[in-house]
C-alpha cells in the first residue's frame, strides 16, 4: 500500500466529500431541528415558564383533590405496571409454545392491542354500568346477586381503570416479552433438560436471567407511560365519582380546561417531574446504549 | 421430564403412568388458561359488537343477546341520521387526513434526521438522537397545556394542522429511534459503493437507504398512523368546532348527557376500529420487528 503517499493525494479530497456531506447533512437534519425547536423547546421551556409561579404550588398543595390524585397515581403505577409485566411474563412463556391452537390463540390475543382504546373504553364504561350494563345482568340473571356499583363506588371505579389499563396494554408487554424469550438460545433449554432441570428451575437458571435486563426495562418504560395515560382514566371515570379517581395528568387538564387555572395544571404535572427527570435519565443511557 | 435418578427407583410402569397423568392434567391446565384468555380478550369486544346490534330502546337491558338483533345503528351512523352523528362523514374524513397527513410528515421528516445522522455522520448526531429519545420519553398528557398555548400564538387553533403537528411531534422521535436501530444492519459499503460510483447523498438516500428501510418505514408510517388515528387529547384540545372533530371526537360528545343512545356509540365504535385494526393484523409482522429492534438488544 502507498502508505506515504496516500495521505497527500487523499487529503483534499476528503475534506471536500466531508464539507459537502456535511452541508447536506445539515439540510436533511433541518426539518426536524425545525420541528424540534418549535414543537418541543419552545412548548416545555413555556411550560416551565408557566409552572413557576410559587401561588400556583401552594393552591396545589392546599387542594386535598390533588394529595388524592398523587396518591392515586402512585397506586395507578406501582398496581397497573407490575400486574400488566408479571402476567406479561407468564403469558408470554405460555405463547411461547409451538402448537397451533396457542399460535391461533396468539393473534386473537394481540386485540385488545390492535383495537384503538377509546371503542374499548367506552365498551367497557357501559358493561359496567351497575344498573343497566351487561356485567351487572348477567350477574343477576345467572346467580341473582345485585351486581356492585363498579364505576359509582371509588374504590372499584378506580379499581376498574387500572383493569381497563392492563387488558389494553398487555398484548403488547407480552409481545416484548415474547421477543426477549425467543431470542435465548435453544441449546441451554436442552442442556438443562438433560441435566434433569425440572420446568422451574429452567425458568429460573435459564429463563430469567436472560430476560431480567429486558423486564427491567420494559418496567421503567412502563412507567413513563402510564405516567401519560390519561385515556383509561378521563374516558372511563372522568376523573369522578367527586374527583376521586383523578391522576395527575387527567387532574392537569381539569385545572387548565375546566377550572381555568393553566398554572396550577402545568405546576400539577410539574410535580411528577423529581420522580420522572431520574428515570427518564436511566432510560435514555438504557434504549441509547442500543444505538451505538 | 422425570429425572434419571427417580426412574431407577421407581417401578416402569407406575412411573408411565404418573407421567401420563401428570401430561393429561398439564395438557387441561393448558386449555383452561386457554379459554381464559380468550375470555379476557373478547369479552369488551363482544360487549362493543353486541351494543351495536342492539335496538336503541333495549340498550338498558343489560342482556348478553339482544332480542331484536338489528343493524339499523350502523344505518343510521352511515345516513348521519342522529344529532350526535350529523356531521359523521366530514368528521371521518377529517380523521383520514390528519392520520395520512402525520404519517406522510412523519416519514419524511424521521427518514431524512436518521439518515444524516446514522450516515451523512453529522456532528453533534448523537446529541441530536439523544434529544429526540428524550421527548419520546415526555408522557404526551404531561405537555398538553403549554402544547394548546403555543398552537394558539402560532395562530393554529382549531385547526387539523395543528393536531397533525402535535402527532408528529410525538411520533417522529420514535420513528428516527427505529430507524437509527434498523439502519445499523445496512452495511456501509452499499454507500461507500455508490460513493465511487458518483453519487450524491440524495441519490444514496433515495436509491440506496429507502429501499433497504422498507420494513421499517412500514413499522413507523402504521406507528403515526394509528397514534393520530387514535388521539382524543389533543384533538379534544385543539379542535373546537364540528367541522373540525374527528372520530374520536363524535364519540366522546355522546358523554355529555346520561341518556346517550350507546348503541349508535358502539355502532360508531366499530366502523372506526375496523380499519385500524385491520391495517395493524395486516402488517403486524414488521410492527413487531420495528417494536423489538432495540428492546430486545438492551
Amino acid at each position: 500500500m502507498a502508505v506515504i503517499a496516500a495521505p497527500v493525494a487523499v487529503q483534499p479530497a476528503r475534506r471536500r466529500i466531508w464539507t459537502s456531506e456535511t452541508a447536506w447533512g445539515a439540510a436533511f437534519v433541518a426539518p426536524y431541528l425545525v420541528l424540534f425547536a418549535t414543537l418541543v423547546v419552545w412548548p416545555v421551556a413555556y411550560g416551565l415558564w408557566l409552572g413557576a409561579s410559587p401561588s400556583a404550588f401552594a393552591t396545589l398543595f392546599a387542594d386535598p383533590i390533588y394529595l388524592e390524585s398523587a396518591w392515586n397515581t402512585a397506586v395507578f403505577l406501582a398496581l397497573g405496571i407490575n400486574i400488566k409485566l408479571f402476567l406479561a411474563l407468564l403469558l408470554s412463556g405460555y405463547l411461547a409454545q409451538t402448537r397451533p391452537w396457542i399460535r391461533w390463540l396468539s393473534v386473537l390475543f394481540l386485540l385488545p392491542w390492535a383495537v384503538p382504546s377509546i371503542p374499548t373504553i367506552f365498551s367497557f364504561r357501559w358493561m359496567l354500568n351497575s344498573e343497566w350494563g351487561m356485567l351487572n345482568g348477567l350477574l343477576w340473571e345467572l346467580f341473582g346477586i345485585e351486581g356492585p356499583w363498579w364505576l359509582i363506588d371509588p374504590t372499584l371505579a378506580f379499581g376498574s381503570v387500572i383493569f381497563v389499563h392492563v387488558w389494553k396494554y398487555l398484548p403488547f408487554w407480552t409481545l416484548i416479552l415474547l421477543a426477549g424469550r425467543m431470542a435465548i438460545p435453544t441449546d441451554l433449554y436442552e442442556a438443562a433438560t438433560i441435566d434433569g432441570a425440572t420446568p422451574l428451575q429452567k425458568f429460573f437458571y435459564v429463563t430469567w436471567p436472560h430476560l431480567k435486563n429486558l423486564y427491567v426495562t420494559s418496567t421503567l418504560l412502563s412507567t413513563i407511560w402510564s405516567l401519560g395515560d390519561f385515556n383509561s382514566v378521563y374516558l372511563l371515570t372522568g376523573g369522578g365519582p367527586a374527583e376521586k379517581t383523578h391522576v395527575l395528568a387527567t387532574l392537569g387538564i381539569r385545572y387548565a380546561f375546566n377550572l381555568h387555572q393553566v398554572d396550577v395544571g402545568v405546576a400539577c404535572v410539574m410535580t411528577a417531574l423529581p420522580f420522572l427527570v431520574p428515570l427518564v435519565a436511566v432510560l435514555v443511557r438504557r434504549l441509547g446504549g442500543g444505538a451505538r | 421430564m422425570t429425572p434419571a435418578t427417580s426412574l431407577a427407583r421407581a417401578p416402569a410402569i407406575k412411573s408411565a403412568r404418573t407421567y401420563a397423568l401428570r401430561r393429561g392434567l398439564a395438557e387441561t391446565g393448558q386449555i383452561v388458561v386457554g379459554v381464559l384468555v380468550l375470555i379476557w380478550v373478547l369479552l369488551p369486544i363482544y360487549h362493543m359488537v353486541m351494543l351495536s346490534l342492539t335496538p336503541i330502546n333495549e340498550a338498558f337491558g343489560g342482556r348478553f343477546w339482544p332480542d331484536h338483533p338489528t343493524l339499523e345503528n350502523f344505518r343510521t351512523v352511515f345516513t348521519q341520521d342522529h344529532f350526535f352523528l350529523e356531521r359523521f362523514w366530514i368528521q371521518l374524513a377529517n380523521s383520514v387526513i390528519v392520520a395520512l397527513s402525520t404519517m406522510a410528515l412523519v416519514l419524511v421528516v424521521a427518514t431524512l434526521a436518521s439518515f444524516a445522522i446514522g450516515r451523512l455522520r453529522i456532528p453533534g448526531g448523537s446529541v441530536i438522537s439523544n434529544l429526540a429519545l428524550l421527548t419520546y420519553l415526555i408522557p404526551m398528557a404531561f405537555l398538553a397545556i403549554p402544547f394548546y398555548r403555543v398552537m394558539s400564538q402560532y395562530g393554529l387553533l382549531n385547526t387539523r394542522t395543528a393536531l397533525v403537528l402535535a402527532m408528529a411531534t410525538f411520533a417522529t422521535p420514535y420513528a428516527i429511534w427505529v430507524l437509527r436501530q434498523y439502519s445499523e444492519n445496512v452495511p456501509f459499503e452499499l454507500d461507500e459503493a455508490a460513493k465511487v460510483d458518483g453519487a450524491s447523498p440524495w441519490q444514496i438516500f433515495w436509491l440506496v437507504y429507502l429501499p433497504l428501510l422498507r420494513p421499517a418505514l412500514i413499522a413507523i408510517g402504521t406507528y403515526a398512523l394509528l397514534l393520530a388515528w387514535n388521539e382524543y387529547l389533543y384533538a379534544f384540545l385543539l379542535l373546537s368546532t364540528a367541522d373540525q372533530h374527528t372520530i374520536p371526537l363524535t364519540m366522546g360528545y355522546f358523554l355529555v348527557t346520561d341518556d346517550s343512545p350507546w348503541p349508535l356509540l358502539m355502532a360508531t365504535a366499530i366502523v372506526y376500529a375496523l380499519p385500524p385494526a385491520a391495517l395493524y393484523y395486516a402488517v403486524r409482522k414488521y410492527m413487531v420487528t420495528g417494536l423489538t429492534a432495540g428492546a430486545t438488544k438492551s
